[in-house]
């Protein structure tokens, strides 16, 4: 530790056997004519100087050096990782937003409109500006449709023109009374209720045998059977259509697919033939397997009217999946965009602040280079120092994007979807831009002179 | 200049004679100690361990500025050497060259009979590491490093095996009267404790030779001659320093003296 001597005090490490350096730091002849020789530069005669290595600076050294340089000024570093982490939370907020939202997007979708079918004649619009459907449909629609593979449940649904006469619950002629709209009149195939995922609240739903008699019978919905007056159906109570009573046998608790009819007085489609004068269905409604659709909308419009399948006009739910990763698309492109902007001013956060370090500490790059580092010695360091500001700043960034994801789900009452490996991968991706960042502060680093740089202190 | 330029430490090496041979940097042997090859005692060895032939410095310009004119000096092994003169007379020059932080416009300086004037800058980084300890006025410690650890920066780039780094550091330090000191924080020591500190780094390496710019510049009485007081023990113990300074007193401390004046170096003592 003390000297080039063998000292007995102190020569325990100074003065071992080894005494590498010496000898060949001396040994060499050069060229400089009468190179000394003697004791001192006497070890190995014609070697060049030696360079001592062995342990010097190695990897270890350079993250040690780098983990002290960040962590010596806690402020500031807090205030260079705000920049990666404000970049990349927002980049993991972006992509855990965006799986979210087509997760969710495509659970309404599948809960509601991708088991749904309808299919009508085509509507055209005439000279006269009135609407007039193209084709019409066959009686026997409901059934062709249930042929399909896929439609689970299917039925006629048609409006009936009652031509100026009314529905009530007691045939009242009363001419001082206002006129009065009374509830719509609806004729369905027996098969409605599982076509539109209805239930009866009392009574019981008219059957095949109904429609193919025409009883005069009808199921009233929950909203007109309060309107008429009707609360109960074990006492055989009666509407009237026109002057004609129609006993009512059940009341339509609910219909998810068509809630309209909830205020409409349902006749079996047979009866509306035969008293009403309803001369077409007017639409099928289907229930279907998820995933039919597409298939569906083929072939329904060739089995209602093989002679002109253009007349007959399908909506079906497109294949789901397809409008989900559309729409994920959609959401990624944009809010990638802005993480990226973000992640940039973050990188150039991390570089203006080690530029300033590197500035800031000129002394000490001097002092390195004294002791004998390496410009690469010195350029590690400060690139090591920046991706660790990077890697400090992905790590939280990507843990604050997960929380604010995690916390806008729970108060939307959502189901947080996130890839881990994204928001690993956003980490990486903080430690890169920090050694991006990092790169040209250390080149300046690097370039310092010793000489100019130790005129200052520390 | 290319990146790759840019981090060579052969960066802007004249292409000189001075040649290294490859591949003999693998041979090199890790430790840095010196020893085996040089007396085990101070005094009638008088090989020089630095010698400047013909040394000149000066900064080109439209009036080019010369800072040192054609210096010769050899400084044996063990020799204890002070260099005074007023600001200005090309002190820091002299020393910046000493130190290969700097190289000279013309002349030779060879360091352990190592011609350096034209050596690639990886072999000038490397003898720096290994050979030559510097002691600042203005200490240069890391001022949110321990002690200890601003002791061991300097075993980073010299080469010491990892495992000793620690034992050399804390010897080091108890050697220049702090080893109760080793985990306080620079500014929380007395100016005369930080350039003991200082020592301590300068000497962790072995170095062959120690230079000081005017170490005792910032000091009290008091502490100029704890540190001047230690100065003389390493060389009691073998170590070969030069002192520059503008102290007259801390100069009559050396066994040789050399004064410099307009960039012109005159043995007196």
């Amino acid at each position: 530790m003390t000297t080039a001597t063998g000292d007995p005090a102190t020569g325990t490490t100074a003065g071992g056997p080894t005494a590498a350096t010496d000898g060949a730091a001396t040994g060499a002849t050069g060229t400089a004519g009468d190179a000394p020789s003697g004791p001192v530069t006497g070890g190995h005669p014609g070697r060049r100087p030696r360079v001592p290595r062995g342990d010097r600076f190695g990897p270890r050294d350079v993250v040690g050096e780098a983990l002290a340089g960040t962590g010596a000024r806690p402020g500031r570093l807090l205030l260079t990782v705000l920049g990666t982490v404000l970049g990349i939370a927002s980049v993991v907020v972006t992509l855990g937003l965006a799986q979210t939202a087509a997760n969710r997007i495509n659970e309404q979708f599948d809960a509601v409109a991708a088991t749904q079918a309808v299919a009508r004649p085509e509507q055209r619009t005439t000279w006269s500006g009135t609407q007039r459907a193209v084709g019409t449909l066959p009686w026997d629609a409901a059934e062709r449709a249930e042929r399909i593979a896929g439609v689970r449940a299917a039925a006629t649904v048609s409006d009936v023109d009652l031509r100026g006469a009314t529905v009530s619950a007691v045939p009242v002629n009363d001419p001082a009374a206002p006129p009065q709209t009374g509830p719509a009149v609806v004729a369905t195939s027996p098969g409605l209720l599982a076509a539109v995922r209805g239930e009866l609240s009392q009574g019981r739903f008219f059957d095949a045998g109904n429609d193919r008699r025409g009883d005069r019978v009808v199921v009233l919905g929950a909203t007109a059977a309060e309107r008429l007056g009707i609360s109960r159906v074990d006492r055989q109570p009666a509407v009237f259509l026109g002057e004609r009573a129609y006993q009512v046998i059940g009341i339509l608790g609910d219909a998810q697919r068509r809630s309209d009819l909830l205020g409409s007085v349902l006749v079996p489609e047979g009866t509306a033939r035969a008293d009403l004068g309803l001369v077409a269905p007017g639409e099928v409604q289907m229930l279907l397997a998820v995933g039919a659709g597409p298939v569906l909308a083929e072939q329904l419009p060739t089995a209602l009217d093989p002679g002109a399948p253009e007349t007959i006009d399908v909506q079906a739910p497109a294949r789901p999946a397809g409008v989900q990763q559309d729409v994920q698309a959609d959401v990624n492109v944009v809010f990638l965009a802005l993480g990226a902007v973000a992640l940039l001013i973050g990188g150039v956060g991390i570089a203006n602040v080690t530029l300033l370090s590197v500035m800031e500490r000129t002394g000490e790059i001097g002092l390195r280079r004294a002791l004998g580092a390496r410009r690469r010695d010195v350029a590690a360091q400060f690139v090591l120092e920046s991706a660790v500001v990077g890697a400090l700043g992905g790590v939280i960034g990507a843990a604050l994007g997960v929380a604010v994801v995690t916390g806008v789900s729970a108060v939307q009452d959502w189901t947080p979807i996130l890839e881990m490996r994204l928001v690993a991968a956003a980490a990486v991706a903080g430690t890169l831009v920090g050694l991006l960042a990092g790169l040209y502060p250390a080149l300046r680093a690097a370039r310092v002179e010793p000489v100019a740089a130790l005129r200052g202190g520390l | 200049m290319s990146v790759a330029d840019l981090l060579s430490d052969d960066a802007g090496t004249p292409s000189g004679r001075w040649r290294p041979r490859r591949g003999a940097r693998r041979g090199a042997v890790a430790d840095p100690a010196p020893g085996a090859g040089t007396p085990a005692a101070p005094g009638p060895d008088t090989s020089p361990v630095l010698e400047l032939r013909g040394v000149a410095r000066w900064f080109p310009g439209a009036e080019p500025v010369h800072a040192l004119h054609a210096a010769d000096l050899s400084v044996a092994a063990g020799d204890y050497l002070s260099i005074v003169g007023p600001s200005g007379s090309g002190k820091s020059t002299l020393l910046n060259l000493l130190g290969l932080l700097d190289r000279p416009s013309a002349g030779e300086y060879l360091l352990d009979g190592t011609p350096t004037a034209r050596a690639p800058e990886a072999v000038r980084t490397a003898l720096r590491a290994g050979r030559i300890g510097f002691v600042f006025q203005a200490f240069h410690l890391l001022p949110h490093r321990t002690v200890l650890e601003n002791v061991l920066l300097a075993t980073l780039y010299s080469g010491v095996p990892r495992r000793e780094r620690r034992r050399r550091a804390t010897e080091a330090l108890e050697r220049v009267g702090l080893g109760h000191r080793t985990g306080f924080l620079p500014p929380l020591l007395s100016g005369g404790e930080r350039q003991r500190v200082a020592v301590a780094r300068a000497v962790v390496t072995v170095p062959g030779v120690l230079l000081a710019d005017e170490p005792t510049g910032n000091l009290d009485s008091a502490s100029t001659g704890h540190v001047l007081d230690l100065f003389d023990e390493l060389h009691r113990d073998g170590l070969t320093l030069l002192v520059i300074t503008h102290d007259a007193d801390v100069a009559a401390r050396a066994g040789r003296r050399v004064r410099i004046a307009d960039g012109h170096l005159e043995e007196i003592a």
